[in-house]
């Protein structure tokens, strides 16, 4: 097997390879020895289950006290939960937009880390779904958000963006869970037949569904995948669009506001390539994936997240302009209290974070530069929840009248259920890198297939040494 | 034909190949002497394949366009029925039935049923999950989902002879020629 030695910021895959390496190279991460796993995977998962247990003790407090726990008041009664919320719903925007989006666009540096953000997309969206449940003040109604016949026979307002919110969501969840195993099932069946051990021939075996790999199989699965990324497509704008409803069609300075729509799914996909970002860069070097997923990934990530965080950029410019040209007392007041008001020190590092740091990316050797991108995205990641906290928070503490305003402090239950979503989506992340194929093996195999002269090929290059 | 439930006997005679252009050719090849009955299998897509065993059909656009028109109106329907007949509520006198705030659950239940049924339909017109077939029994087969490239004509079919089919298949240039049982 070739070295595992990143080729640069020009290639998808490093030299040498052909079906059978590539196959083994991601089928070895997970069928190696766990003792043989390398160390900071070992401590990145041992951290990560420690802040998910920070999930357990402050969603078991909060159920056992109520919502009194958190920092929520009236007038902020949104808080944290909805922050992160939004924030990690549009973390899970990049995953879809990977898969589906360039899919459609036949990107080549899709392929190596669509199947690791479809699986962040699954994961973020958990995260996601738990605030608003957790928010409910009484979570174990959260069914009555649900049109079903209920025995008072009311139902759900579907006039009202929460309701559209529950549907945008669920179905969001649904679908990235139809995406991310309809990809797997070929690769658990490489699984299934590359695997030793009798207990993971019959895991990955009942998994991959008797998949064979016939060509009539191959033709309807493919339709069918191109089908969920046009499918796909629609819906991850859909879905942050009615996220920004749920903002925009209330009447308060600094939500009501027609740039929402656009500039939410913009900065969705900001903090979404963000993400992938702070993962991948770790492991694509604990696993020995360098060769798989280059300098190339890394770099098209980071274009990415430039050109998005213009249109976010673009979006606060908007917002800013707006507001003064409106004339409306209200709306400039917003403004001006975001930037010298209380919570003025989050508008100025959401400034720092997301506008100014991220200029650095125009630099190539910057793009080019693993720990300096790494950094850089820890910092559109802080960036992003800022934006939210400053939408969220700063909007509702001071509304219309001065006599209704207050001031919004989190508590240490706030943090823990934040910290402790952290967690529990690290924990899944590390768990999945290690335990199911990250990378997707036939997409791979494609690749290599494409790269040594495609369909019209003479056959004596076609690699297919070793055994 | 052979039934379902039929375990005894001859599956069919498989070839391996070590490359795509191979199994492509040899799969026209294959056709072009009136073979219908076979199969082609592959560790990944290999265009043009498909077509050239003789598949040409497939219904899964045509199941994800009705079941994302089902969605489509099925989530305007419930939209419309709540707000108009089930609990008609007056907000701020609107009418009843206000559709273009049911758009957005309409979308999403659209997108929610093809979503579903292009998996549910995929995996249920290639009779998957399906614990047994015969191509398994070939020991070599494993490499079906890794490097190597099948193709498999079947006993059921009306030119198959053992020995003819045997023959015709080495004449391809296969790496091996497997019978494979039931």
């Amino acid at each position: 097997m070739p070295p595992a030695v990143d080729p640069g910021p020009d290639t998808v895959i490093g030299p040498g390879h052909n079906f059978l390496t590539v196959t083994e190279r991601i089928t070895n991460t997970v069928f190696w020895p766990l003792r043989r796993t390398n160390k900071p995977w070992f401590y990145a998962l041992g951290i990560s289950f420690m802040f998910m247990q920070l999930l357990l003790v402050g969603a078991l407090w909060l159920f056992y006290k109520g919502v009194g726990v958190w920092g929520i008041i009236i007038p902020v009664a949104w808080g944290f939960a909805i922050v992160n919320f939004v924030w990690w719903i549009g973390i899970g925007h990049a995953g879809t937009l990977i898969s589906a989006i360039l899919l459609l666009l036949k990107q080549d540096w899709r392929t190596s880390i669509n199947r690791f953000s479809e699986a962040m997309t699954l994961f973020a969206v958990a995260c996601a779904g738990m605030f608003p449940i957790l928010h409910l003040g009484r979570p174990w109604l959260f069914y009555w958000l649900l049109p079903y016949p209920a025995s008072m026979w009311v139902w759900p307002q579907p006039r009202s963006p929460l309701v559209w919110d529950v549907f945008a969501v669920s179905t969001y969840g649904t679908i990235s869970l139809v995406f991310w195993y309809t990809g797997l099932v070929p690769d658990l069946a490489t699984m299934r037949d590359k695997a030793t051990k009798r207990w993971q021939k019959v895991i990955f075996g009942m998994l991959a569904l008797g998949w064979r790999g016939s060509a009539k199989h191959w033709s309807r699965y493919q339709m069918a995948y191109l089908l969920l990324g046009g499918l796909a497509t629609p819906l991850v704008v859909s879905v942050h669009t009615v996220v920004s409803f749920d903002f925009a069609i209330s009447i308060l300075p600094g939500w009501h506001t027609t740039i929402f729509p656009p500039y939410f799914v913009a900065g969705a996909i900001y903090s979404g390539f963000a993400m992938v970002l702070t993962l991948i860069i770790p492991a694509r070097k604990w696993f020995h994936l360098e060769d798989l997923i280059t300098m190339r990934h890394v770099e098209c990530c980071a274009k990415v997240m430039l050109g998005t965080g213009l249109i976010v950029a673009y979006g606060y410019a908007m917002e800013a302009f707006i507001s003064w040209y409106s004339g409306n007392p209200y709306e400039r007041f917003m403004y001006w209290n975001r930037i010298t008001g209380p919570y003025g020190w989050s508008y100025a590092m959401l400034i720092t974070c997301n506008i100014a740091i991220p200029q650095l990316l125009w630099i190539r050797r910057v793009r080019l530069n693993l720990l300096m991108v790494w950094l850089l995205s820890l910092v559109v990641n802080v960036g992003m929840w800022l934006e939210r906290f400053v939408i969220v928070v700063v909007s509702l503490h001071r509304d219309f009248l001065p006599s209704s305003w207050g001031m919004y402090y989190p508590t240490v239950w706030d943090w823990a259920v934040f910290v402790g979503t952290l967690g529990f989506f690290s924990t899944l992340m590390w768990l999945f890198v290690r335990f199911l194929p990250s990378i997707s093996i036939f997409e791979e195999r494609e690749v290599v297939h494409h790269l040594s002269g495609g369909p019209h090929h003479s056959p004596e290059m076609a690699p297919a040494q070793g055994d | 034909m052979s039934s379902y439930w039929d375990f005894q006997g001859l599956h069919g005679v498989m070839a391996e190949f070590a490359d795509p252009e191979a199994l492509l050719a040899a799969s026209k090849r294959a056709y072009e002497a009136g073979y219908r009955n076979m199969d082609a299998y592959t560790p990944m897509p290999i265009e043009g394949l498909a077509e050239a065993i003789g598949f040409r059909k497939h219904y899964v656009s045509l199941a994800v366009l009705i079941a994302g028109l089902c969605g489509c109106c099925g989530g305007f329907g419930l939209m419309w029925w709540i707000t108009k007949v089930a609990y008609p509520e007056n907000v701020g006198g609107r009418p009843f039935n206000s559709w273009p705030a049911y758009i957005p659950i309409t979308f999403e239940c659209t997108v929610l049923l093809a979503g579903l049924t292009a998996m549910i339909a995929m995996f249920a017109m290639n009779g998957l999950p399906q614990p047994y077939h015969p191509v398994f029994n070939n020991p070599a087969f494993d490499r079906a989902s890794q490097d190597r490239f099948f193709l498999c004509i079947e006993a059921d079919d009306p030119k198959f002879d053992r020995e003819e089919t045997k023959f015709f298949l080495l004449q391809l240039s296969p790496i091996e020629v497997t019978e494979v049982d039931k």
